[in-house]
């Protein structure tokens, strides 16, 4: 029988040779992960199942929503992660200093691979279908029983056909295609569904750009957001995995519950306004939206290209004086590269906030929250009500490219 | 499992905020999450719920955040399953976590109204209305599914069972 890439990798954990879609199965999991919001209650539940962790190699705790630590609360949150990881001896565990955002991190360090099954509890894990995996979202008795087992139950998704054609226009990220996408099926348009991306245009998207869109799956109602295996993929992994791994494509012939084509030649800078991210408008359609923050970050767009893209604005500008412009490096390792090829010079220059590695402002943690009537320009992934703070505050989501020319302007626009 | 009881029915999209508010997520309690199930909805559910009673909803029921103080109401209140016409992905999932069978049925939730009896096999996954004498078909829970069910949801099944297995 003809299979999806997730129902291949889905009967591969699943110790059979096919599975098609409504089938419930269970699955042996390649990776489970959490981070210091979501770890900790986990872990109570995992206590009571009263057995060691399944695989210690096989576990990523990731403290990054509210670390370093903002107040107590937080700080006490982390410490029963921490303590839990040391017992435990969690091999994928990281302190302050040493991290990144989760879904940064954990495909740049290696951690995640080509065919891979994962579960983390975090509605964003649908991240690493960039780089060729299943990965989705899970709640709290999964992840226990996750911890516990290394097995987590499943039912078979049908996937969606987004067919890529055309060629990247200048100025046009993976942000613009996936907020054209959600704009076009609707926040619960892959609902149950995984997104299975194909066709010519795939190509044209670099790992970056295939980040932020799998990153986004969740915005769609989507299960996972799959990209196939190509010289792409491979280039990244290469230097990364030294494990062996298992590259999925799609067989031909195999069945999609609908079929979503997206022309990337005619794709325009984009952003989503508030309180849904299927709130798409073209940028050149809006009329003046005036602003007063600018966040350019976050496991949707604070990797190294991203910033690229924001340097390339900012260079020889000034952020406008009305505005907060807040950067935020996914990682470590890309704080780090941004500091060599004088980025960050190009961002304090400007007049920006360079803020540690942190979900921070995102998840209106902190560094970075919005008072009432205020509004936000954001690389972030998601602008419900209130979710950068105050309830009657507005977040638009943008790319880099978008949101560093707002940062200028004072208002949404490009240069 | 077969249960037979009356239907509470509610619309489309009905979402964890509704089934239960933010305002009462200070507590884990299950009894005490079940005083507020459905409250912004339908003031007389908590009231006048009895065990064995079905909940019975429209599309994307159990929409939005990942809360499981949501299935955990439900179940509380005495609901022994919910059928709906289809649910939100992560409650699907922590419905079943925690032991509450969910049945999907499509349109033909359409011929389910208030108060109606129903009579439920969640193993066969066959739907009796008993008050129109039409019958449905759900897709049967797998085994699994079942287990889970009656060991009182996932955590208890992997401590009996000492892993999870079919
Ligand atoms: S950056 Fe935002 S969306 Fe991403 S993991 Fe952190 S809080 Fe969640």
């Amino acid at each position: 029988m003809a299979m999806t890439i997730s129902e291949k990798i889905i009967a591969r954990h699943a110790g059979l040779a096919e599975v098609e879609a409504g089938q419930l199965v269970i699955c042996d999991l390649d990776l489970v992960m959490a981070n210091d919001v979501t770890g900790p209650p986990s872990i109570k539940e995992f206590e009571k199942i009263g057995k060691p962790v399944f695989n210690a190699n096989k576990i990523a705790l990731i403290p990054d929503h509210f670390q370093p630590a903002k107040d107590i609360k937080s700080s006490e949150l982390a410490k029963i992660m921490r303590d839990f990881a040391k017992k435990n001896k969690i091999k994928h565990y990281y302190e302050a200093g040493r991290v990144g955002i989760e879904h940064v991190i954990l495909p740049e360090f290696g951690i995640v691979a080509p065919g891979m099954l994962i579960i983390g509890a975090d509605s964003h894990t649908c991240t690493y279908g960039a780089v060729n995996a299943f990965s989705t979202g899970v709640g709290t008795t999964d992840l226990a029983v996750g911890l516990a087992t290394g097995k987590a139950w499943f039912k078979v998704p049908e996937s969606i056909n987004v067919k890529l054609t055309g060629k990247k226009p200048k100025n046009i990220s993976g942000k613009d295609v996936i907020l054209t996408l959600i704009g076009k099926i609707g926040v619960d348009g892959a609902l149950y569904k995984t997104l299975e991306f194909s066709g010519e245009g795939v190509k044209e998207l670099t790992m970056t750009d295939r980040l932020t869109i799998s990153n986004m799956a969740i915005e769609a109602g989507g299960k996972a957001g799959i990209f196939p295996f190509d010289e792409i993929t491979q280039f990244y992994i290469g230097c990364r995995v030294n494990y062996p791994y298992t590259p999925t494509n799609a067989d031909e012939g195999a069945k999609y519950c609908q079929t979503v084509e997206i022309n990337l030649s005619e794709l325009k800078p984009v952003v989503a306004l508030p309180h849904l991210p299927e709130n798409v408008k073209a940028v050149d359609e809006l009329g003046e939206i005036k602003i007063n923050q600018v966040v350019i970050g976050s496991c949707t767009n604070g990797r190294l290209e991203d910033l690229q893209i924001a340097a390339g604005i900012l260079k020889g500008r000034k952020i406008h004086p009305d505005v907060r412009c807040i950067v935020i490096p996914g990682s470590q390792e890309i704080y780090k590269e941004a500091i060599r090829c004088k980025w960050i010079d190009i961002f304090i220059d400007a007049g920006c906030v360079v803020s540690c590695p942190t979900c921070g402002p995102c998840l209106g943690g902190y560094m970075g929250i919005l008072a009432a009537g205020e509004r936000c320009v954001s690389t972030t992934n998601r602008n419900f009500r209130g979710r950068m703070g105050h309830v009657d505050s507005e977040v638009y989501l943008a790319g880099p490219y978008v949101a560093a020319c707002s940062a200028v302007l004072g208002k949404i626009g490009v240069i | 499992m077969k249960v037979e009881g009356k239907v509470w029915r509610y619309g489309d999209n009905i979402d964890t905020d509704v089934i239960i508010p933010a305002r009462y997520l200070n507590t884990f309690d299950p009894a005490e999450l079940a005083k507020h199930c459905m409250v912004d909805i339908d003031e007389t559910f908590a009231a006048n719920v009895k065990a064995g009673d079905i909940m019975v909803g429209g599309k994307n029921f159990g929409c939005g955040s990942s809360r499981e103080h949501a299935p955990v109401a439900i179940k509380a209140s005495g609901i022994p399953v919910v059928i709906a016409a289809s649910f939100a992905r992560i409650f699907y999932r922590n419905g079943i976590n925690i032991g509450l069978p969910l049945l999907e049925i499509g349109d033909a939730v359409e011929k389910i109204s208030a108060n109606d009896i129903l009579k439920i096999d969640t193993d066969t996954g066959t739907i009796e209305n008993v008050t129109t004498g039409e019958t449905f078909k759900a897709h049967p829970l797998p085994p699994f599914v079942q287990g889970i069910a009656q060991t009182g949801g996932l955590i208890n099944f992997v401590k009996e069972k000492g892993t999870l297995s079919a």
